[in-house]
């Protein structure tokens, strides 16, 4: 069984008249990438910093590898690598000059090698103030990760990143589950989160209304599949014919789609439908729906679950 | 200690890198300095007999007191103390390594002019140990008490404030551009207030040999025990985060950095 490196338990926080967290719970494994996703306001923000120790809860308690962060701050950073949503190095202060410092109060030797890894080798020399936005986002990873942490905490990793650099972003953090390493990643990108989470959590107005792998969540929605079909005579859609296990019919871009309660006699029936009437397939996708749709679902609902 | 000394080099160099750091370190005060020496020794001859002190203190207040506080409030505001706390870098080390930074700067800009002063016809010190003690102490003092500004300060507007609080009565009144004794005398209590008048009698008793108002080891004394307080409640008052109001006391606290002066002033 694997080891838990963050447990979280009836968490809440306050401010003023504005309820954050309400008593949100989640434990993570050591090995795992694991979303938080939720709109804005959400608390996603909120929670990782009480994890990283920069707020204190009001009630709850947060368990860091044995290590409760509102405690035990010093011990608390040698576990934990951040990079935060919102954070800043002084202007002039050089990429090297950064990892040299950092490094020496993590008590570690500096890993330059981590900039090359990123793609900082050119920038070695240059001040904060001179890099972009998806170079400093690298920094912050690179400082986030030089200490090794076993737990890594990643809030909009790649907002602000070209498709390149995201993809980068996203082989480190491959590379460093592999390692052993956990990561939490709060996002609003749902397709980075059906890509590289194992488990996910929905916060909606400071509670978690849903966890799960994302297949998982998915398939707990509604459970329609969509079925996309696009025909050479295009009969499909415009004929009124009903088709099994079908609830709803569209035309959207030449393809009829229906969603289906269960996908199989629905693809069947439409094949023979085709055949009947001498048109021929030119593309059939069923899709399952995907998590931003469940997500869209679930916070127009106010996560009432 | 080596990530203490790593941490130091770089704000040390920051001083010349960042734009305002290096006006408000060199630029200004040096320029000022020139512009003294070249004007005010011909309008006033025995401005040569404090010139090195009185632009030693200038520089200070200039470095410490106008430098320092805002660097401290940016990097608040805009994050960058949350990316220390999160690696690792402890609050002590956020307040004392500026301040340590801004005394060396200190001490070389009074280097400086002390080096030069003799093209402008200024008295050197008659005790360079005294003259060395006294720079010093005031270069932390001052120090100490900019940082306790930058905690102190909710944003940038209080800065301004509050350092021109410091700075403008002290170079007015503090015996920079004249000497002390010649002020009425409730301008002289109020001048005593002063950690710029502490520092002045310091240097002319100590460091000049001159009869100086006030008994010069008071005034060290005074002067030590503001930056020792001023430090100390800055590091007491010190957040991280100007989102995150939780503080460790009202920073009216900040006040009692002046006790010492205050005292001062009724010895007066």
């Amino acid at each position: 069984m694997r080891e838990t490196v963050l447990a979280v338990k009836d968490l809440c926080k306050v401010y003023g008249n504005v309820v954050a967290l309400d008593g949100i719970s989640l434990e993570v494994q050591q090995g795992e990438i694991y979303g938080l996703l939720g709109p804005n306001g959400a608390g996603k923000t909120t929670a990782l910093e009480c994890v990283e120790g920069i707020r204190r809860a009001d009630s709850g308690s947060i368990d860091v590898l044995g290590v409760d962060p509102s405690r035990q701050p010093r011990k608390l950073y040698d576990l934990i690598g951040v990079q935060l949503q919102t954070s800043g190095l002084p202007d002039c202060m050089r990429v090297d000059e950064a990892m040299g410092i950092f490094c020496a109060y993590h008590g570690v030797a500096a890993r330059y090698e981590l900039l090359e890894r990123l793609g900082l080798a050119e920038k070695r020399h240059s001040q904060y103030r001179a890099l972009s936005t998806g170079q400093q986002r690298r920094l912050s990873l690179a400082l986030a990760v030089a200490h090794q942490p076993p737990l890594l905490l990643m809030d909009e990793p790649t907002a602000g990143l070209d498709v390149e650099s995201r993809t980068e972003l996203h082989q480190m953090m491959l590379e460093l589950k592999e390692g052993g390493t956990t990561i939490i990643l709060a996002t609003h990108d749902m397709a980075e989160a059906e890509k590289m989470a194992g488990r996910v959590s929905i916060l909606v107005g400071g509670r978690i209304v849903a966890t799960g792998t994302p297949r998982e969540l998915t398939t707990a929605g509604s459970g329609l599949t969509k079925v996309s079909v696009r025909s050479e005579q295009s009969v499909l859609g415009n004929d009124g014919v009903a088709f099994p296990a079908v609830s709803q019919c569209a035309l959207k871009e030449g393809y009829a789609i229906y969603y289906s309660t269960d996908p199989a006699p629905t693809v069947s029936a439409i094949l023979g439908y085709l055949d009947a009437q001498n048109d021929r397939l030119i593309d059939l996708r069923v899709e399952r729906p995907s998590l931003e749709e469940r997500f869209l679902e679930i916070t127009q609902m106010g996560g009432a679950q | 200690m080596t990530a203490f000394a790593k941490h130091f080099a770089y704000e040390f160099r920051s001083g010349t890198r960042n734009p305002s750091l290096l006006l408000m370190n060199y630029l200004f005060p040096l320029g000022f300095y020139l512009m003294m020496a070249l004007i005010m020794t011909q309008i006033n001859p025995a401005f040569k007999e404090t010139m090195v002190p009185a632009m030693a203190i200038f520089g200070a207040l200039s470095s410490a007191v106008l430098g320092l506080p805002g660097t401290l409030v940016a990097a608040r505001d805009t994050g960058i103390f949350r990316s220390y706390k999160i690696n690792s870098v402890p609050a002590f080390s956020i307040v004392a390594i500026p301040v340590v930074t801004t005394v060396f700067q200190v001490l070389v800009v009074t280097a400086l002019i002390t080096i030069t002063a003799p093209l402008f016809k200024g008295t050197l010190p008659a005790h360079w140990v005294n003259f060395a003690l006294v720079t010093a102490v005031m270069a932390f003092s001052f120090s100490a008490m900019g940082a306790l500004i930058g905690v102190v300060s909710t944003d940038s507007r209080y800065t301004v404030l509050y350092s021109q609080l410091i700075f403008l009565p002290s170079a007015l009144l503090g015996g920079l551009m004249m000497p002390m004794d010649i002020l009425p005398a409730s301008m002289q209590r109020i001048s005593a207030l002063l950690p710029a008048t502490q520092a002045m009698q310091a240097f002319e008793g100590l460091g000049l040999g001159r009869q100086a108002a006030l008994d010069p080891w008071t005034s060290l004394l005074i002067l030590s025990a503001s930056g020792l307080l001023a430090f100390a409640l800055a590091i007491y008052l010190f957040s991280w985060d100007s989102r995150n109001t939780s503080q460790r006391g009202h920073p009216a606290l900040a006040i009692l950095a002046l006790a010492p002066c205050l005292a001062g002033a009724f010895l007066l």
